[in-house]
């Protein structure tokens, strides 16, 4: 690697998580600061992602850089059938740090050999969303007050969610427990159960998704469950409405508990839960902003 | 000839050189392509199911007067992970080894995830070993699992 990048949450320590999130709990205290006035980053979506962009735009603006780039690989050459190393060249010749969005994985650790600047994986197709799983530890310390010891629940999709996947890699710094709550066709894999077993990380697994057993949680990460991941429409159908959180199946919940979701929401959480002090997904969005500026900077080598 | 001598009646014996013994008869054509063989100006003999009392069929290669490295010949073990190979030197074994697998494999193997940028770029793939025990590789780029059965070579 030529430069320090941001590719991977398996590529990060237990000090270096803690030590991100240190500085973005700087930023969400202040988060206007000129420190990169007169520094460019690139944006580069090759894949839409309008949430994730203006997150890392708005980190990048608040932060005093300029931003160039663009939204969509339409509007890049990439459609002229320009190889992603050539794209990234001649960016990195112009800016000094890149935010990249790709649809195939393994794209940002691949650029970040090839770039002369950092990169900062955006997302890379179904492997990884690094910044989303620092917004996702940032939200729970902030919510919890540690990171340590803490029951976790997660909610529908496991087998194809990427953030669930991620947090459960970047959560083994910090003895957690988790439930995994699934129907049996988007089960957690059995790559990441292994992966649990060695870390000897506890977990139980269930498709029950009720008062009883979310009554213990201190965090419900909750993810869409999605119709194009069913190869049988009618079993989706059916398990549809199982995964959905209500406000009625939080009344004997702990006082602590949060309910996470990395958005976009559809009906997986019921509108009568958003009134509720333990919905959390919002502020969490949020807190992408402050994760991000301390990603921006600390790619660069700057200490807050 | 005693009874221990019975392979090398199989194929003929080398004066100088390698051969590389004990792979199993479905993988030889794959080492043979692993260590550019076929581009070899060198006197190769290739045997092709002999017989053998491990593994059933064996394939086994005599390359004369070409030596091999620690990182050409581990380059095999990802094909054929138990294969021996013997540095001969004028008609007799001075060196005996065991292929063993490289922690980084470069450029070898095809990453099976379509979605994969090494599958859409023009660039070398790159695998580390996951887990010796199990046989598992991880793609450095899309982090991927891959057990050795399932691997496809370039």
């Amino acid at each position: 690697m030529k430069s320090k990048s941001f590719v991977s949450i398996n590529d990060l320590s237990r000090e270096k998580i803690l030590a991100l999130l240190d500085t973005a709990e700087k930023f969400e205290e202040n988060p206007n600061r000129d420190i990169l006035k007169g520094k460019i980053v690139g944006s580069l979506f090759f894949e839409p992602s309008t949430r994730t962009r203006l997150s890392f735009e708005t980190a990048a603006n608040r932060l005093g850089a300029s931003v160039i780039g663009f939204s969509d690989a339409a509007t890049s050459s990439a459609t002229k059938g320009e190889t992603l190393k050539d794209t990234i060249m001649m960016v990195s010749s112009y800016a000094d740090v890149i935010a990249m969005r790709h649809k195939l994985e393994g794209a940002a650790r691949y650029a970040s050999e090839v770039s002369q600047v950092p990169i900062i994986n955006a997302g890379d197709g179904a492997n990884q969303h690094p910044s989303q799983t620092m917004l996702d530890l940032y939200s729970i310390k902030k919510t919890q007050g540690t990171l340590e010891g803490l029951k976790i629940h997660l909610v529908g999709d496991l087998k194809y969610g990427r953030t669930v996947h991620s947090l459960l890699h970047a959560m083994r710094h910090f003895n957690p427990t988790f439930c995994f709550i699934s129907p049996d066709e988007l089960r957690m894999p059995e790559e990441y159960r292994l992966f649990c077993d060695k870390n000897n990380i506890p977990y139980t697994e269930t498709t029950e998704f009720n008062e009883e057993v979310i009554a213990d949680a201190d965090i419900i990460y909750m993810t869409r469950v999605q119709r194009e991941r069913f190869s049988d429409i009618m079993e989706y159908e059916r398990v549809k409405n199982c995964y959905r959180l209500t406000n009625a199946m939080l009344a004997n919940t702990k006082d602590n508990l949060r309910i996470l979701h990395p958005l976009p929401r559809v009906n997986e959480i019921a509108q009568d839960v958003d009134d509720n002090p333990k919905a959390y997904y919002f502020q969490q969005a949020q807190n992408g902003l402050y994760v991000r500026e301390a990603i921006i900077c600390d790619v660069l080598g700057i200490n807050i | 000839m005693s009874e221990n001598n019975k392979p090398a009646l199989q194929v003929s014996a080398l004066c100088n050189g390698t051969v590389i013994d004990h792979i199993p008869a479905d993988k030889l054509f794959a080492v043979v392509n692993l260590l550019d063989i076929p581009t070899m100006g060198n006197n190769v003999t290739i045997g092709y199911n002999l017989e053998s009392k491990k593994l059933g069929k064996k394939g086994l290669i005599k390359i004369s007067d070409r030596f091999f490295t620690d990182d050409e010949v581990n380059k095999i073990s990802v094909v054929a992970p138990n294969v021996v190979l013997n540095t001969i030197r004028n008609y007799n074994v001075v060196e005996k080894r065991e292929v063993k697998m490289p922690d980084e494999i470069h450029n070898i193997i095809k990453c099976n995830n379509l979605n994969c940028i090494t599958n859409n770029e023009p660039m070398s793939t790159h695998f580390y070993v996951a887990n010796r025990d199990t046989h598992t590789l991880k793609c450095r780029y899309c982090e991927k699992e891959v057990s050795l059965d399932d691997i496809k070579l370039l």
